[in-house]
């Protein structure tokens, strides 16, 4: 109910709001000298406040890596958690300059809901983890299974796809909240927990004996994780984009937090040279400070330790199709330039 | 006091007409403000390309639904979906409120009682309910119940076809045979004879004093009639058994769990309140009227029902009408504990469709039609027990 109270608020701020939607979310941004994020309730490894209160995870970086190329101050963010059904509106109505929240960029959503979505941080899928003492090894003998799921997200329409398809029929238990399925999961109410893959490791990882509970190999879904943006404001679409290209290029580049003053300075590699802002002027194609990747990486680090730091270190997991391209992965940023 | 009447007598005077156009002016003032928003909301929608109207409801609803009613899948639109969910919250929102009304009654009697460990438990429970929050008492409640429940595997068995587990209470399902339609028929005789019995009683006692037992005479005829036609009719009731395999129990009839702490949640919450009603009609009545009907000889049963409760009620009802429509309201607290309610079900086409706006429209439209309807049945209600003065 509080959360259907936030979101009638919302609705009524996107009914009140004039129309300053195509203004540019840049001078707002700079005017009020900090970058409004949304980001999760809490999902470790991606966005999660640790024992003080301090945003930590994939997502929470991205959002600490644009405010560094557009204000110069990694710190200058504050975060709003949102509820899963609250994230698009939130966007889309202005309540939030971005959203960097495990979101899945689906056409939809891209075309009808009012946000633009920016450049894939995160390659997921939907999977299942049961117990392990259930003795299944494969989803397609999960029928007449209860699975626990949350509400809002495209968790429930997969689910019901790949129960059609395969047919299943599977038994749902939708909550609101992350925390309560996995904790009806863990209670054993259900005989499967399924969301995105990662976050099951994540969940996993938590369990007091992670090894009793069973990652299936299924993936029944595609969910390419984006940073999302009000739709109308190209420049700040832009922003948000090549901050995301700039990370994923820097790592393959080599270009890392610890030598990247050192790179600005130094390096002989023209591309490098662009991307920094040592020639060539890349930032203000955007409208930011030439020395905008320069700010970004001394923040956060490139995608590669961003990566490590949230999601190998913490929770052990590789990065899988999340790998460069040329190390046969999916990530492949557009050349700066 | 004949001034106002004589100046709206004789039309409009000078402070009359300042105060009708202040009035309306005013209500120029907020019918522009609604019209701007409106208008704004349109142009900001049609801004940002995000769809608006009904027309989405008709589209396939591809949810998948737990716990439902009437027979759903994912291929239903979400028009239906949603009124799956209006079903789910009525029923839950029903059953809560006769609950909580037996409840609350016993409650608030314990409260007054004369027996000092019944009042002083009674009063415990009330002030623990009362003061904390029905979300803590439903997840309070949920942890509870999925705790003490073993898995279905070892289900534990109440009798055959009766199984209680993490999964929920299951139960043989009624299944109607041939013959059914005619019991049925017969049934419906049976409750009118019953009925008939128990108005000829009442007119008996009326012309001649002499009181025969009418409602348990009644009760006794639909009984008997009932059980010869059930036997006539060849026993028309089969029952479909739920059977434990692979996951958890299939077939006969389900209450989960979730059901079952959001139920036990608000009806506990909302028992507290309505026994602090009753507490308070039953004090509210002069302790000398009874004491006279004490005097009188009159049975302490027929004090109760015709000299204290009448006058209870009058206290009682207004107050618990505003505790029935709290309690529709909280039973939106379902989506906390994953039972597909109206807002947790409406939650989902939000976040698969987008269109918050017509969805919240549509929430408030049912929450609003609901507690208008309970208001009016206790407003009937209400007026019939109040003193009527000659």
């Amino acid at each position: 109910m509080r959360n259907s109270i936030k979101l009638g608020a919302l609705a009524v701020a996107a009914i009140t709001a004039a129309s300053a939607v195509n203004a540019g979310t840049l001078e707002d941004v700079r005017g009020a000298g900090e970058l409004v994020c949304g980001v999760s309730e809490g999902v470790p490894g991606f966005s999660n406040p640790n024992s003080e209160g301090i945003w930590k995870g994939l997502d929470a970086d991205v959002c600490r890596a644009v405010a560094a190329a557009v204000l110069g101050d990694a710190d200058a963010v504050r975060y709003v958690p949102l509820a899963s059904k609250q994230k698009i509106l939130a966007v889309s109505s202005g309540q939030v300059d971005m959203t960097s929240r495990t979101t899945t960029w689906t056409m939809k959503r891209d075309s009808a809901e009012g946000v633009d979505f920016t450049a894939v941080v995160y390659y997921d899928g939907q999977g299942f983890m049961v117990s392990a003492d259930a003795g299944i090894s494969s989803a397609t003998e999960l029928n007449g299974a209860t699975v626990c799921l949350t509400t809002g997200t495209t968790t429930e329409l997969n689910i019901a796809d790949y129960a059609r398809a395969n047919n299943l029929t599977l038994e749902p238990v939708v909550f609101e909240g992350k925390r309560e399925a996995v904790e009806a999961y863990a209670s054993g109410r259900c005989d499967a927990l399924t969301t995105d893959s990662s976050q099951l490791a994540a969940f996993r990882a938590g369990f007091a004996d992670p090894l009793a509970h069973t990652i299936l190999p299924e993936i029944i879904s595609k969910e390419p994780l984006a940073p999302l943006v009000a739709h109308g404001d190209n420049q700040w679409k832009d922003i948000v984009t090549w901050v995301v290209y700039g990370l994923i290029t820097a790592e393959e580049f080599g270009v890392t937090q610890d030598n990247v003053a050192d790179m600005a300075a130094n390096s002989a590699n023209p591309s490098i040279q662009r991307m920094l802002g040592s020639s060539g002027d890349t930032g203000g194609f955007i409208g930011l400070e030439s020395t905008w990747m320069v700010d970004a990486l001394s923040a956060v680090g490139n995608y590669g330790e961003i990566y490590d730091r949230n999601l190998t270190s913490t929770l052990g997991l590789e990065r899988g199709v999340n790998a460069q391209w040329s190390d046969g992965g999916l990530l492949y940023a557009m050349p700066i330039r | 006091m004949s001034s106002p009447s004589r100046t709206a007598k004789s039309g409009l005077s000078i402070r009359n007409l300042g105060s009708i156009l202040s009035q309306g002016a005013v209500s120029v003032a907020v019918i522009a403000v609604a019209y701007v928003l409106f208008a704004n909301t349109q142009e900001n929608l049609a801004i940002r390309g995000i769809e608006s109207g009904f027309a989405f409801l008709q589209h396939e609803a591809g949810l998948p639904i737990g716990d439902s009613l009437i027979d759903y899948d994912p291929t239903r639109g979400y028009g239906y979906a949603f009124l799956v969910g209006i079903l789910n919250t009525l029923f839950v929102s029903t059953l809560a409120i006769i609950f909580a009304t037996i409840l609350g009654i016993f409650v608030g009697v314990a409260r007054v009682s004369n027996n000092w460990l019944l009042a002083k438990v009674a009063a415990i429970y009330v002030e623990t309910l009362r003061n904390l929050p029905l979300l803590l008492t439903l997840f309070f409640v949920y942890t509870v119940v999925l705790a003490s429940l073993p898995h279905p595997r070892d289900a534990i068995a109440l009798m055959e076809g009766v199984y209680i587990s993490k999964r929920g209470f299951y139960l043989p399902r009624p299944l109607a045979e041939d013959g059914f339609a005619l019991f049925m028929v017969a049934t419906g005789i049976a409750f009118i004879l019953g009925l008939v019995f128990w108005r000829w009683a009442k007119s008996y006692k009326i012309r001649t004093g002499i009181s025969v037992p009418g409602f348990w005479g009644g009760l006794a005829i639909f009984a008997a009639l009932t059980g010869l036609a059930f036997m006539a009719c060849g026993q028309p009731l089969g029952s479909e058994l739920p059977i434990y395999k692979g996951f958890n129990f299939r077939g006969g009839l389900a209450m989960k769990p979730e059901f079952a702490s959001l139920l036990i949640g608000l009806v506990l919450y909302t028992a507290a309140y309505i026994g602090e009603n009753v507490r308070s009609g039953i004090q509210s009545v002069e302790a000398g009227q009874i004491e006279a009907a004490n005097a009188l000889g009159v049975s302490s049963g027929i004090v109760t029902r015709l000299v204290l409760l009448p006058q209870a009620l009058r206290v009682t009802i207004p107050a618990t009408t505003n505790d029935y429509a709290s309690l529709v309201k909280n039973s939106s607290l379902a989506v906390a504990i994953g039972y597909p309610d109206m807002v947790s079900i409406g939650g989902t086409i939000i976040g698969q469709n987008g269109q918050a706006i017509e969805i919240i429209a549509m929430w408030m439209a049912v929450y609003l039609t609901i507690n208008l309807i309970i208001s009016l049945g206790m407003n009937m209600l209400n007026a019939r027990v109040q003193l009527v003065e000659r």
